[in-house]
């Protein structure tokens, strides 16, 4: 069974918010309808976005880090937000394991987004009904897009390539390669609710150099320190 | 969690509903034996009757936390759909059918069908009211465990996660529904003011028992999740800079209550003071009306505070706005 899900590099991740921007333009011109945006040029602004890009600092100063850490859906194999829905709109859908909303079923209860404890599901204050990433369903499932477009708006934005995307049940994919080779993990696993989106963690790039490799022993330069100091003026000292 | 007016009022209204509900069946139940006195069909018509006032405004309040009004009319009856899987779904199944059953006790004692349509032992006359009742009673407390358990069956708000939770719904509804039986008994002037004075006593009590309970419990509570499980980075000193947006969202509106600390600490003071002590007191001098008065408005300081002592673990992910 496909399970198709995000990979996000938090060592290439640079917070560009590019991904946030460019979800919000793609899925607020949707067939699904806006996402709704209050007062976009007020005091507070406020909005529905499926993806978020938030900051932390690790560490003790000076010694800190600063990790951005893109947020959003995560498509669980045990999605705990599906079965306490009452109506139905909730729902993983079984070709490919994405987790969507029915916005025609939703009656805008809340209920879902209580029992995720991601806090990736926000209500439309215009439609009044539970919102959430859809791995631009429409846009990866549209046959008429060239192959290469049938991407996630974010991954395809992501201007330093952060953002992976495919079947993390295929053993063989680029995203199962990277989860298994730069230690992918999963968030909050203490909830088994599974995610699917898994993110690679921060490495330092480390290389081993010997000194013999920094300073070359036969290096020509080196036969000028047998000329000795330079005495009296040199040419730019007299120069008028 | 933000505290939700509309969940606040319509747990409290179909909790005291269901208990007063629950109050006349035993009355009746035990008249039938002969062990209470019987009363005037006039008492179980205008007792139900009020317990259907109470379980209306409950549903008036219940469509005030769907997105939309017209939700009520357009979609909520799809709520009824996924009962296999969803609390909320059973409550929502739940709630129609003893609200229903209310009003088929209502009707039968309004329409007299006292007639006994069986005998157990050839003692005990069963007629159609009782029987209506008796399913009502088991109804009753089927929506009590449903309402309950849509709050103890999420397994992330921590201190809600508990068969106190149940127990608390219950007995809160209970005390508050024998209250008002026994304000209601007084008011009409029935003899039947100590049996329900006897009971809101001993549920109020109970209550306080498996509240207390609660709160001890989710005052030493570990959360399972913190910062480090949240972004997976394993480094004591973690702090979040910017949660990605400098308004408000939907996580920052629904997951925290926003009141201040003193704010409350005052509303759990209030509700321990006004559910326990003080219908306690005036139940034992005998003016249960106030009893039921103070007692319902310290529930609905309860509902408010057992709301916002739940801690979302999403919340992690909203500390800090930049």
């Amino acid at each position: 069974m496909t399970q198709l899900a995000l990979v996000i590099d938090l060592n290439v991740c640079v917070g560009c918010h590019a991904c946030v921007t460019s979800c919000k333009e793609w899925n607020t011109s949707g067939w699904a309808g806006p996402m709704a945006d209050e007062e976009p040029y007020g005091k507070d602004p406020s909005g529905t976005f499926f993806n978020r890009v938030q900051m932390y600092e690790v560490g003790e100063f000076p010694a800190t880090e600063t990790v951005h850490f893109p947020k959003s859906c995560l498509h669980c194999e045990e999605p705990p937000c599906v079965p306490v829905c009452p109506t139905g709109a909730s729902y993983k859908r079984e070709d490919n394991g994405v987790v969507l909303v029915d916005y025609d079923k939703c009656i805008g209860c809340k209920y879902c987004s209580w029992s995720c404890p991601y806090g990736v599901r926000e209500l439309d204050e215009y439609q009044k009904v539970m919102k959430k990433c859809t791995l631009c369903i429409d846009r990866i499932s549209d046959e008429t897009k060239p192959e290469a477009e049938r991407k996630p708006a974010c991954v395809l934005s992501c201007p330093t390539s952060a953002r992976l995307f495919g079947d993390v049940h295929d053993p063989d994919s680029e995203v199962s390669v990277a989860i298994r080779e730069n230690a992918g993990y999963q968030l909050m696993p203490e909830w088994g609710t599974k995610p699917a989106n898994h993110y690679l963690p921060r490495r330092k790039t480390r290389i081993q150099i010997f000194e013999d490799e920094l300073i070359r022993a036969d290096n020509p330069l080196k036969k000028e320190e047998a000329v000795g100091e330079i005495i009296g003026d040199t040419i730019d000292d007299v120069a008028m | 969690m933000h505290p939700a007016f509309s969940v606040i009022f319509l747990t409290t209204l179909i909790g005291a509903a269901q208990g007063l509900f629950l109050a006349l069946v035993t009355a009746q139940v035990y008249a039938v034996d002969g062990i209470l006195p019987a009363q005037e069909p006039g008492f179980y018509v205008q007792g139900s009757f009020i317990a259907l006032v109470l379980l209306a405004l409950g549903l008036v309040a219940a469509a005030f936390h769907l997105g939309k009004l017209e939700y009520f009319i357009t979609r909520a009856w799809r709520g009824m759909s996924q009962w296999r899987t969803s609390w909320l779904s059973r409550e929502l199944i739940a709630l129609p059918i003893f609200m229903g059953l209310v009003f088929l006790y209502f009707a039968a004692h309004y329409a007299g069908l006292h007639e006994p349509l069986f005998t157990i032992g050839g003692k005990l006359a069963v007629d159609a009211t009782l029987l209506i009742g008796i399913v009502g009673a088991v109804m009753a407390f089927v929506l009590y465990i449903s309402t309950a358990m849509i709050y103890a069956s999420v397994r992330f708000m921590q201190e809600w996660h508990s068969p106190l939770t149940v127990f608390n719904y219950i007995l809160f509804g209970l005390a508050s529904g024998f209250v008002l039986a026994a304000a209601f008994a007084a008011t009409v002037g029935s003899d039947l003011v100590g049996f329900f004075t006897g009971w809101a006593l001993i549920f109020t009590i109970a209550s306080a028992v498996t509240r207390g309970a609660s709160l001890y419990r989710n005052a030493r509570i570990e959360h399972k999740s913190n910062l480090q499980t949240a972004i997976g980075v394993r480094h004591p000193r973690i702090r979040q800079k910017s949660m990605g947006f400098m308004g408000g969202s939907f996580n920052t509106r629904e997951f925290f209550h926003h009141a201040s600390d003193s704010a409350y600490d005052m509303m759990r003071y209030a509700f321990i003071a006004l559910v326990f002590v003080v219908p306690v007191i005036l139940l034992l001098l005998d003016a249960p009306l106030l009893a039921f008065i103070a007692q319902y408005i310290g529930l609905l300081a309860e509902r408010w505070y057992f709301f916002a002592e739940a801690k979302h673990p999403q919340n992690l992910y909203y500390q800090s706005i930049a």
